[in-house]
């Protein structure tokens, strides 16, 4: 409990009705889509970047913990108040400040939910690509801060490749710009790089500046079917081995489409055990040119079905296949643990087989499907936690999925980071120097630790 | 028991994601988490364990949801937030009461002879209604609103009820459906020219239209309350009404009556009384909504809908949409002469009634409805014409605080136009 001389001091900052401390608001500010709960002290929405830098000043001279907080989207426990404090909610920051139609940039505030953003620039002829599937309701100041990739990263990339410049409150209030308007820029550190994927540890983003393109001409949308996963997988990389970037290369294992299939009914050809959902953008004359080639290399793979979308409405009927998996999954098992490994493209085929070895061994099932493109799969263990010992096999059989993705030259965490959920395992991947290293930037900024303490780096 | 037993395991479906604050209505207005449907699944899953402590507050919270279905619809997990509220309305009301104003409607919705327009207004209208009855009158001794808005403009109020004008079986030709009409509040009292429309355009089709007076209120405002005992006592009273008459169709011309019977009586009542629920269902699977019913009897709107040039746009009542109902009215309104349809921005999104929301929440409802009333405007369109004659008196409200003319029209009452 914080004193109330404090939540004075907070309704001083933000205006009273900026400050909710009944339980009904701490409650709904103790979730996020990890099931994760912990309930924050008092939930502060400030309403500019002045405020924020106040509220830091606050809690840094009085050692408070402060959270930032977007949507509350992600899937690590990012956001979480674990150990109690202040979570300060950015959604009312959420005025996109210009759209610069000449240098193709755009300046928002981060509480801006992706999908408005994206909507917006598109109005004017204009692409914002990152796609994460949460996009109606994340923000872009989560993104920003879990450097959120989706299907279209395959051609386009991710957050960071799009971030030129932010500004930032520092945990002890101060204010600072990183980066800029222009697209060269080598004086000094690269911050706007380090605070990327930060996950609100080293500081609160309170402007973007985003980087934009000009909306592609037309995009063509493909649903491939494979008698063999193997197939599928090395269509990915004949594809790419052909200098064809396509925009998205989904990909879903047979168990994935078994899933789908019985809650669905999708109609597959019975010899289907791999589906992959590829799309191409672009010149409209190009676009016909690249699907063509890859019908006819990706045919000696084992390839049962093509279908081709003649419009929008079509190319909406394919990617629903996609957009099935989710709903369908609970089928399997009631509970799930979604993690998103990523190895290199080619090493996809190998790193299922790795999980199929491993759904065998702990006798859980596996499910996966993903971004095959640039070799981030989403392998979902599915548990039901009501039976006895499976919680702790699954972790057990996560432990090893983490271990085959990095022997294969991978990460554990391709979008979702590390927060809470990924702590206990981040020595895995990180080397005791390497976490040394980054704990020190982070005493750096946040000499008293009260930024998104207790997250990150491993406990004790 | 505890009401919140009943959505146990819907509560578990609830993973957090929080897609719903992309489609939730009430947390489009508030911008804050307990009014998101995550949020309220949350308040309830704490409230089931009994871990927090109940005060106004808890019931503000609650009360933050339009039922309109929104997050329903789209939810990756399908988890039924309409159902889960209402039900912990129910919790909230067996332990702490209910509410006056929720007393109030209870005492009406649930007697005959209250149930004149009159005290019916009082109850479902509430604060528009008061702005016309006097301060002295006993109405507002009665139901005393803590809550009463005064900018909120009414509808007219109908000279003689609808249920009233006609005898109970109206026949049509030999081997034409015969269809039961469960007729709703709001057209028996207020917007009663839709009921006569509903009634031309089945007899033009040669149905035998069946008027059962004994009919109530569906009972979604008690509903909507956690008021379910009133809820039960209604539904049984309607089962007896409908099941009188051998028919082929229980035609609504209400989407939230059609929504009540089709959805919520198996769903929420039924789950709490197993014994009805084979007759509630038997009810749900007959439920049609009138353009649906008219589209599937081929009526051409070309023969009935012909009238001068009107410029219209369609808004879809919540409880059509989340039923699939929006194709129908449009296909219909379009086949009418003379009627140029402009869709505008949004026409899936809530109006903002809600029930009883509106009563709780003025200012957020006609927040909610102003968006609507932007959207209206910028077609240009002479009349906003929908399927719910609560979405009517919403769409009129909010029009006429925005200075507007617009007219607000039924589904009906367009493709009826020439047999009057
Ligand atoms: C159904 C679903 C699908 C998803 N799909 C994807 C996907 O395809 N790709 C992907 O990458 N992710 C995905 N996610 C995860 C999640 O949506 C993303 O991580 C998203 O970027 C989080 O945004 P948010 O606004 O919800 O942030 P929150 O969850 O609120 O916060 C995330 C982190 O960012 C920090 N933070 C938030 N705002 C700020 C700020 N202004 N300054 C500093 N720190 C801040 C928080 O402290 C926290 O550590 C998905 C999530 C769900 C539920």
């Amino acid at each position: 409990m914080l004193e109330s001389r404090i939540i004075d001091a907070l309704k001083e900052i933000v205006g009273a009705e900026n400050v909710a401390t009944e339980t009904q608001d701490l409650l709904c500010y103790s979730y996020d889509a990890t099931q994760m709960e912990f309930l924050p002290d008092v939930v502060v929405y400030p309403g500019n970047t002045e405020e924020i830098s106040r509220v830091l000043m606050l809690a840094n001279g009085e050692s408070i913990p402060v959270f930032p907080r977007g949507a509350g989207s992600g899937f690590s426990g990012g956001s979480l108040a674990k150990g109690g404090g202040i979570s300060l909610v950015t959604t009312r920051l959420n005025r996109i400040l210009r759209i610069d139609q000449e240098n193709l940039l755009a300046e928002v505030e981060p509480g801006v939910v992706t999908e408005h953003f994206q909507l917006e620039v598109e109005k004017l002829g204009l692409f914002y690509p990152p796609d994460p599937a949460s996009l109606k309701f994340s923000t872009l100041g989560g993104n920003v801060s879990e450097n959120a990739g989706g299907p279209r990263a395959v051609k386009y990339g991710v957050t960071r490749d799009f971030v030129m410049g932010l500004e930032v409150v520092l945990p002890t209030g101060e204010i600072i710009r990183t980066g800029g308007e222009t697209y060269k820029g080598v004086v000094g550190y690269d911050l706007t790089r380090l605070l990327v994927g930060s996950e609100g540890t080293l500081g609160v983003v309170t402007k973007i500046i985003f980087k934009l393109l000009p909306y592609p001409e037309a995009k063509k949308t493909m649903l491939t079917t494979f008698d063999s996963i193997d197939g599928a997988a090395r269509a990915v990389s004949t594809i790419i081995g052909n200098k064809i970037i396509p925009t998205t290369l989904e990909f879903m294992d047979y168990a994935t489409l078994q899933c789908v299939d019985r809650r669905f009914n999708l109609g597959l050809p019975v010899e289907a055990r791999a589906v992959l959902l590829i799309e191409v953008d672009g010149d409209r004359e190009l676009i016909e040119k690249q699907a063509a080639k890859i019908h006819e290399v990706i045919k000696p793979l084992g390839l049962v079905e093509f279908k081709v979308a003649k419009d929008a409405a079509e190319s909406e009927a394919l990617w629903k296949v996609r957009r099935l998996v989710s709903p369908s999954l609970r089928d399997v098992n009631p509970d799930k643990y979604n993690e998103d490994i990523v190895v290199p493209r080619s090493k996809v085929p190998d790193v299922i087989r790795r999980i199929e070895q491993i759904q065998k061994k702990y006798d859980i099932p596996i499910v996966n499907f993903g971004h095959a493109g640039d070799g981030n799969i989403h392998v979902n263990i599915m548990i039901d936690k009501a039976v006895p010992g499976m919680e702790e096999k699954a972790h057990e059989a996560i432990a090893e999925v983490f271990r085959a993705a990095l022997d294969l030259g991978g990460t554990m965490s391709g979008e979702h980071g590390v927060g809470l959920s990924k702590q206990p395992f981040i020595p895995l991947e990180l080397s005791p120097t390497q976490i040394a290293t980054m704990q020190a930037i982070k005493k750096a900024l946040d000499p008293n630790n009260i930024l998104n303490p207790g997250k990150m780096f491993p406990v004790g | 028991m505890d009401p919140l037993k009943h959505v146990e395991k819907e509560l578990k479906k609830c993973v957090k994601c929080g897609a719903c604050r992309a489609h939730c209505p009430a947390f489009a207005a508030w911008q804050r988490e307990p009014a998101a449907a995550r949020g309220k699944v949350a308040l309830a899953q704490h409230l089931m364990k009994q871990d927090i402590t109940l005060d106004d507050q808890t019931y503000l919270a609650m009360s933050k949801c339009l039922l309109c279905g929104s997050c329903v619809e789209k939810c990756p997990n399908e988890v039924p937030t309409d159902e889960i509220v209402i039900a912990a309305r129910e919790a909230l009301a067996q332990r702490r009461g209910l509410t006056t104003f929720h007393k109030a409607v209870g005492r009406v919705i649930r007697n005959r002879k209250l149930m004149n327009f009159g005290a019916f207004a009082a109850a479902i209208l509430g604060p528009l209604f008061f702005r016309k009855v006097p301060a002295t009158s006993g109405l507002r001794l009665r139901f005393p609103l803590p809550f009463v808005g005064g900018k909120r403009h009414i509808p007219q109020l109908a000279k003689k009820p609808f249920l009233n004008r006609h005898p109970e079986v109206i026949p049509g030709e030999p081997g034409k459906p015969r269809i039961v009409f469960f007729v709703g509040c709001m057209t028996n009292f207020v917007y009663t020219e839709v009921g006569e429309a509903a009634l031309a355009l089945f007899r033009h089709l040669g149905c035998t239209v069946i008027i059962p007076k004994d009919q109530q209120c569906c009972g979604l405002p008690g509903m909507s309350g956690g008021d379910l005992a009133t809820v039960r006592e209604l539904a049984e009273k309607n089962l007896a009404a409908l099941e009188k008459y051998e028919a082929d169709y229980i035609m609504t011309a209400c989407a939230t009556c059609g929504g009540a019977l089709h959805k919520f009586y198996p769903l929420v009542v039924g789950k709490r009384n197993p014994e009805l629920m084979a007759r509630l269902k038997a009810i749900a699977e007959k439920t049609v909504d009138a353009a649906q019913l008219l589209q599937q009897l081929g009526l051409h709107p070309a023969e009935t809908g012909a009238g001068e040039k009107l410029t219209i746009t369609y808004h879809d009542p919540c409880h059509l949409r989340t039923r699939g109902i929006t194709r129908q009215p449009r296909e219909l309104l379009q086949g009418a002469p003379g009627v140029e349809l402009t869709e505008m921005e949004g026409a899936d999104k809530c109006c903002g009634l809600g029930g009883t929301f509106n009563v709780y929440h003025y200012d957020t409802s006609l927040k909610i409805n102003a968006g609507k009333s932007e959207a209206i405007l910028k077609t240009g369109a002479e009349a906003v014409v929908t399927g719910c004659p609560g979405c009517m008196m919403q769409l009129s409200d909010g029009l006429k605080q925005a200075g507007a003319r617009t007219k607000v029209m039924h589904t009906l009452e367009i493709l009826a136009r020439k047999l009057h």
